[in-house]
């Protein structure tokens, strides 16, 4: 609980997500059109992934990735990031962390 | 024309009877032949091409003479009427048997078009039997219950969805209010949001069933992206049917399409991205050597995220409809449903009228 809480706090966007995961790629590649860069954390390169994976569930998520944390809180998985972008509220979610062209 | 008061003679009494398949009928080809001192003299014709009624025709035409004898005083009347029923129920009739065989010209077109749908799907082994029973369960073809039940709803769906477009062309003709046009619309959306619950049901059951689209007209699958139509692609259907839009709309709409186009961009690089992967996990040790059942497993495995990636991409369609009715006023909501409507229903027709069109053999 605390290493995912501690990361998640520890820059503005921060996504965790398996490199091996084609979801999690598609969000990546979602924040490469927005023009922002998220800290990524491979759940199955580290160590701990498995204890960090059933931390992300505990904070309610469906799916362990991808999980996207703004300013240190939970947004959500692809379905949230999704939404909140054709409402329009993802970028100004995202502007007090991001410097945007 | 002048009639003569009270004289009518039979055809037959006159001796010029006409060969019954010609001329039209009293008071349409009104011919006086032979004898111009018998100025009352008239020949009445039935018409042949009478379906139901040559033959009430027929009855009644002896029936005038014996009129004449019995109501001296107005058989003309009472011959002028039955004439004008006659006539009415002869346009009725062609019109009747007009309605009938258009009827089964659509039929037809309908028939070959199934046979034709049967056709491909016995070919991609999805033969769905004759119901649910478990008999027909072959090697050629799988009986899944979920696709026999998703098909059905589909079907009473597209009912729905045909009336429901007349209701939005009624409500949007007549003068109702916004509230009564709201509840059109509301019907409207929840009819689209009922579709991908349905598809999210399906997808369960069978990934791939959902990404042929084979529910769908083979012009709709020419469109189709990710199991259904491009956000993209339902959001230009849908404005361009909307002038005139405010600035602030105009604006939001803008937005919408990009972060639209955006996320439709994401979901598709993810797609490719899940292709590679099954294709390399498949391709991976040496190939020619037989299969190798373990990476048939693995590659498997990484299909199952198809399942989202189905799933997300109806997500994004619900989406996109849910933020369009945030951006616009009820009527142009209703104009929009009922534009995309439309243009599914020319997608369907096209479909049809490909199926038909007569072609040169391979």
């Amino acid at each position: 609980m605390d290493k995912v809480t501690r990361l998640a706090s520890e820059n503005g966007l921060v996504l965790f997500s398996k490199s091996s995961c084609c979801l999690c790629y598609a969000v990546k590649i979602l924040f490469q059109e927005i023009g922002v860069t998220p800290t990524v954390h491979e759940l199955d390169q580290d160590p701990e992934g498995r204890e960090m994976e059933r931390a992300l569930m505990r904070l309610g998520c469906s799916a362990p990735v991808p999980a996207v944390f703004i300013g240190g809180k939970l947004v959500g998985s692809t379905n949230e990031v999704m939404s909140l972008h054709l409402s329009g509220g993802l970028i100004p979610l995202l502007r007090p962390y991001h410097s945007m062209c | 024309m002048d009639f003569p008061s009270t004289q009518f003679v039979p055809s037959r009494i006159m001796g010029t009877y006409q060969p019954i398949h010609q001329i039209g009928m009293w008071g349409e080809n009104f011919k006086s032949i032979g004898n111009p001192s018998i100025s009352a003299s008239v020949i009445v014709e039935v018409d042949n091409k009478l379906e139901n009624e040559s033959e009430t025709a027929s009855h009644e035409m002896p029936a005038p003479s014996c009129k004449h004898d019995q109501e001296a005083s107005k058989p003309f009347d009472k011959i002028q009427r039955r004439l004008a029923q006659n006539r009415e129920a002869a346009r009725k009739s062609r019109l009747r048997k007009k309605a009938y065989v258009q009827q089964l010209e659509s039929s037809r077109l309908k028939l070959m078009q199934l046979e034709k749908e049967l056709e491909q799907a016995r070919e991609q082994g999805l033969y769905i039997g004759g119901g649910l029973e478990a008999g027909h369960l072959g090697f050629s073809g799988a009986v899944s219950p979920g696709i026999a039940v998703f098909e059905m709803e589909y079907k009473h769906w597209m009912q729905v969805q045909n009336r429901q477009l007349g209701e939005l062309r009624t409500a949007l003709n007549a003068q109702i209010s916004d509230i009564e046009l709201r509840i059109v619309v509301e019907n409207g959306m929840s009819h689209y949001f009922e579709l991908f619950r349905m598809k999210s049901t399906v997808a369960k059951a069978d990934v791939f069933y959902v990404m042929s689209g084979t529910w769908k007209t083979s012009a709709e699958r020419f469109f189709s992206w990710i199991g259904g139509f491009r956000p993209s692609e339902l959001l230009k259907v849908l404005v361009a049917q909307l002038d005139p839009l405010t600035d602030q709309q105009i604006f939001e709409v803008c937005n919408l399409k990009q972060s639209c186009q955006q996320a439709e961009d994401a979901l598709s690089q993810g797609m490719e991205k899940l292709q590679e992967t099954v294709s390399a996990t498949l391709a991976a040790g040496q190939l020619g050597q037989g299969t190798y059942f373990p990476l048939v497993a693995m590659a498997m495995e990484k299909l199952e995220a198809l399942v989202c990636f189905v799933n997300q991409a109806d997500h994004l369609r619900q989406e996109t409809l849910q933020q369009m009715s945030h951006i616009l006023t009820t009527r142009q909501e209703a104009r929009g449903l009922l534009a995309l409507g439309e243009y599914i229903q020319r997608l369907q027709d096209l479909s049809t009228l490909w199926a038909t069109h007569p072609r040169e053999p391979a």
